[in-house]
């Protein structure tokens, strides 16, 4: 690695001095080694615990990232790579994979009931419907080893010993008792609670007949210290994979929907996730209920982002005109005023908006408004204006500024130039400084329309998308833009849907993807004017 | 030369990193070899309860997670199981535990609300609890609410309902019914002789007791006592609606109050009655006011019963711990020392009945206790999403002055759509 130095052409300091100071260049070589290291370290313990997950792919991603890194800094040659690896890396981990996991989720049944895998969700079903006999007594309990392995030494109500395991149901034997709980037997070797947790998987599972007569049910411990009486509402039959139903006999199978379903249409949950191609997708655009907000939330998405950005533009560019003018006095204070809203917290901005806005506690109505009696967050119009008006406050300072200095690049020259030909201050601004201005600020704008277009935040604090569809089958308001329309599908309610939020994830997506290119395209024809 | 020196820095590289992972793996080796399971033989020699090889994760509302390091403490004195308390932020910890509880990283316990055990079984996160005959230790409706379609999952440890305090200078006696209330607090002088908190969108658990008291819950039980999503009784609510309108018309209540400004308005000494949980009880009492807490006065023929809302523990489905998981909550947090440490964390009512007695020496317990004789728990059905997506947005607009009937219908209707929708 030392030599790259000496390919690089010679600085115009004494070769003899550069040649000595590079013999002593060990100490980059050591840090290199020390940061290599440690990365190499952290990456190998990363695929150490994927590994013993299970996560095979996640342990190849990893190695083939730590060897790609390897090669890139200990071969000499690839010195522009050397630069944007770190870059690129942290895109894949934090775009890329996003991207691409959302597109996963948006073709699975992901959402409440369908989180588990389908093992887990056997495991749960039979669990949930461990039923305990009604009217059985308690047993206080006492793990033993014995011949068959684990057992239970139970009391029973009559201050009976008995002792079973999972092969043989429960027998009376001879016990010592320690306040009337049965605590050891002959032939079996009696587990104290720190013994019974290091084989607790084991206990937790266990079932001991009580006797010959399956409808008896078994026992089983919870905690370790005492059974109980249980029979198992529900049968998994492994080779037909199918769940029965013990007392009413109704046969659920897996029909390829990600739950165990009875020939009625009855669904088990929980189910599982499993892949489902399109459905969202066709939800999303065909389910009535769901395509009516959908589209008229997309509409006020694209007027929302739209506006916004015409108005903070257009605010912008008027004070920065005003604040351009040469004589004008206290320029820098009134400046620094015009920065303010945009050095506030945006966060903090948004909801004092929203108590201002507030009907007959709010200053709008109370102070400015003499005590009027305006629903601006209840009426959906208004709270469509109350929104617009919140952004404008908080944008315009940016679009003013990035304006200023706009206006600033643009030569003076032009501009007297066109006054001398007669040009009136509207010709000047119309066909001189507009022009000009737009072949800078149009990257601009379109940054700011696509920030709109997810503008979370302020939808969010100010009215929460609020005031609600009342007929629409999903909880969306008139004010929910895309974005915080797939926060309430995923993340609010009873019944989280994370499949269609991705799949309206994606949309967005497209959506922005596709007006941003073709703005881009746009703005080229733009620079043709310069 | 060059190759040597490249290779020894290859050489290098990967000595460096070895010792690193050998330094990381050792001390990961430590805490292995201290959970694996032991030979048994040598378990079961050992006497010594911290030979004990379990280490139960718990999580925590980050409030309540000083008032249970103590008890973790003296469970690991006497189990030699490890408990380790992790304080998280109440409003996402229901998400992080479904989302986690099944990948490996997830807790062996949490913390929560009953009325996240419809999505929680729906999802299959948590595991059956067994509370034998300790379960009549507990008051019936903390009992009742744990309860889910026939199997307990929670054990509780508090249970919260609504209330009236009542600034106890401005008005000094209890309200009989709500117009005695209105009229007290109206004739004491208060800008506002009651407050409740609503808002834009409603808040239909506020109004509850006043519904109840007009005989129309939300949903009937079937016989073992769950809610039946098929008994809708929400539209038994025609006469609520009505003087929910009447409420909304003289200003009683309005959606403009939500719950900043009731509290703003009973603490700063201007509103006389303020219906709330005992959540706000600390806020009144240090804001100086003289509280009192009496039971919701009825507006309607029968007594008004608030929704009960009870507090707990879930084990995980996918624990590898469950026994001493189970052992932990059942036999321990189920004793009245520790229901008495975290109730005087957060001075709501235990859930155990013999440390809810304690509890209740202080009046403004007792007071809460009192309200809640008639609380049922709130349903904690699926079905009950989709009242809570209807049920405000309509009371709502009553208050705000819609027609009663026709809005009170349209719930109904819109609501019996959804379920079987």
């Amino acid at each position: 690695m030392t030599n790259t130095s000496v390919e690089t052409p010679a600085p115009h300091s004494a070769p003899e001095k550069r040649l000595k100071f590079n013999s002593f260049r060990i100490g980059p070589l050591v840090i290199k080694i020390i940061l290599l290291s440690t990365f190499n370290a952290i990456m190998a313990f990363l695929m150490f615990t994927l590994a013993s997950q299970g996560s095979w792919g996640l342990v190849a991603a990893a190695a083939a990232l730590t060897i790609a890194i390897d090669v890139i800094y200990l071969n000499k040659r690839m010195l522009p790579a050397k630069y944007i690896t770190p870059g690129l890396v942290f895109l894949l981990i934090f775009q890329v994979f996003i991207i691409i996991y959302t597109f996963y989720i948006a073709f699975t049944n992901f959402s409440t009931g369908h989180i588990l895998d389908k093992d887990d969700a056997i495991q749960s079903l039979l669990s949930q419907n461990q039923e305990r006999v009604p009217d059985s007594a308690s047993y206080p309990l006492t793990v033993v080893d014995g011949p068959n392995g684990l057992g239970f030494l139970v009391t029973d109500p009559a201050g009976d010993a008995l002792v079973g395991d999972s092969e043989t149901p429960l027998a009376p034997v001879d016990a010592t008792f320690e306040d009337d709980k049965a605590v050891a037997t002959d032939g079996y070797t009696t587990l104290k609670f720190a013994d019974v947790l290091q084989v607790q998987d084991q206990v937790f599972n266990l079932v001991v007949p009580v006797s010959d007569d399956a409808a008896d049910g078994s026992i089983r411990t919870l905690d370790g210290s005492s059974g109980y009486q249980y029979v198992s509402n529900l049968l998994y039959d492994e080779s037909a994979d199918t769940l029965t139903n013990g007392t009413t006999g109704v046969v659920y199978t897996d029909q390829g929907n990600g739950s165990f379903e009875s020939a009625e249409g009855a669904e088990l949950l929980p189910g599982w996730t499993i892949n489902i191609g399109f459905e969202n997708f066709e939800r999303a655009f065909t389910d009535s209920s769901i395509r009516g907000p959908l589209v008229s939330v997309m509409i006020w998405t694209f007027v929302f982002a739209a506006l916004s950005m015409l108005f903070t533009f257009a605010l912008g560019l008027f004070m920065a005109l005003m604040f351009n003018h040469p004589r004008m006095r206290g320029i820098k204070i009134y400046r620094i005023m015009m920065v303010l809203p945009y050095a506030f917290p945006a966060f903090l901005g948004a909801m004092v908006w929203s108590g201002m806005y507030s009907t007959s506690f709010g200053f709008i109505n109370n102070v400015l408004l003499g005590g009027a009696n305006i629903p601006w967050l209840t009426d959906p119009t208004l709270a469509k204006v109350a929104v617009l008006i919140v952004n404008l406050w908080l944008g315009f300072p940016y679009m003013f500024l990035v304006t200023l200095g706009a206006l600033q690049s643009i030569p003076e020259e032009i501009q007297e130039a066109a006054r001398t030909d007669g040009a009136s201050p509207w010709q000047v601004f119309r066909q001189i400084k507009l022009p000009l201005l737009l072949v800078s600020v149009a990257p601009v704008l379109i940054a700011t329309f696509a920030f709109n277009f997810n503008n979370f935040n302020v939808i969010y604090l100010v009215t929460g998308g609020g005031p609600r569809i009342s007929d629409a089958d999903i909880p969306v308001g008139h004010t929910d833009i895309l974005i915080s329309l797939v926060y309430k599908v995923a993340f609010t309610g009873q019944q989280r849907d994370y499949g269609l939020a991705s799949a309206f994830s994606i949309i967005i997506f497209v959506v922005v993807a596709t007006v941003s290119i073709i703005s881009f395209r746009r703005t080229k024809t733009l620079e043709d004017i310069h | 030369m060059l190759k040597t020196k490249k290779s020894l820095g290859l050489g290098a590289v990967l000595v460096t990193a070895g010792l690193l992972i050998t330094a990381c793996s050792s001390s990961t080796d430590d805490t292995a070899t201290s959970t694996s399971p032991e030979p048994s033989s040598s378990a079961m020699e050992s006497t010594s309860p911290a030979a004990g090889g379990a280490d139960l994760v718990v999580w925590v509302d980050s409030e309540r997670a000083d008032a249970l390091a103590q008890p973790a403490a003296d469970y690991e004195a006497k189990t030699g199981v490890h408990v380790e308390i992790v304080g998280r932020d109440n409003a996402t910890l229901k998400d992080d535990f479904i989302q986690q509880a099944n990948s490996g990283s997830g807790p062996d316990i949490t913390m929560g609300a009953h009325d996240w055990l419809g999505e929680l079984t729906a999802n299959g996160v948590v595991a059956p609890l067994e509370l034998g005959d300790k379960a009549d230790d507990y008051l019936p409706v903390a009992l009742d609410a744990s309860t889910y379609e026939g199997t307990v999952y929670e054990l509780p440890y508090a249970v919260e309902n609504l209330a009236v305090l009542r600034n106890a200078d401005l008005v000094p006696e209890a309200a009989g019914d709500y117009d005695d209330m209105i009229a007290k607090g109206e004739a004491a002088g208060a800008e506002y002789p009651f407050v409740v908190e609503q808002g834009a969108e409603g808040n239909p658990y506020h109004l509850y007791p006043f519904q109840t008291s007009f005989d129309a819950p939300v949903f009937g039980r079937d016989d073992a006592g769950s809610y039946d999503p098929t008994q809708l009784k929400l539209g038994d609510g025609d006469q609520f609606a009505e003087w929910l309108g009447e409420q909304g018309k003289e200003g009683n209540m309005s959606t403009e109050i939500t719950g900043d400004i009731a509290k703003e308005k009973f603490t700063s000494g201007d509103a006389a009655f303020w219906l709330t949980g005992p959540w706000n009880l600390t806020a009144a009492t240090e804001a100086g006011i003289n509280v009192a807490v009496d039971a919701v006065p009825a507006p309607g023929p029968s007594a008004a019963a608030p929704f009960a809302g009870v507090k707990g523990f879930f084990v995980n489905e996918y624990s590898e711990n469950k026994v001493a998981a189970n052992d932990f909550l059942v036999n321990y947090i189920g004793t009245e020392d520790v229901q008495l440490a975290l109730y005087e964390s957060g001075k709501i009512l235990p859930a155990l009945k013999a440390a809810a007695d304690t509890a209740a020496a202080d009046p403004l317990v007792s007071g809460f206790l009192a309200a809640g004789t008639d609380a049922v728990p709130m349903p904690a059905i699926p079905a009950m999403g989709q009242v809570w997506q209807y049920w405000g947005i309509a009371e709502a607009a009553i208050l705000d002055g819609a027609d009663p009937d026709s809005t009170w219908t349209k719930l109904t209707s819109d609501v019996e759509a959804a379920i079987a929708g």
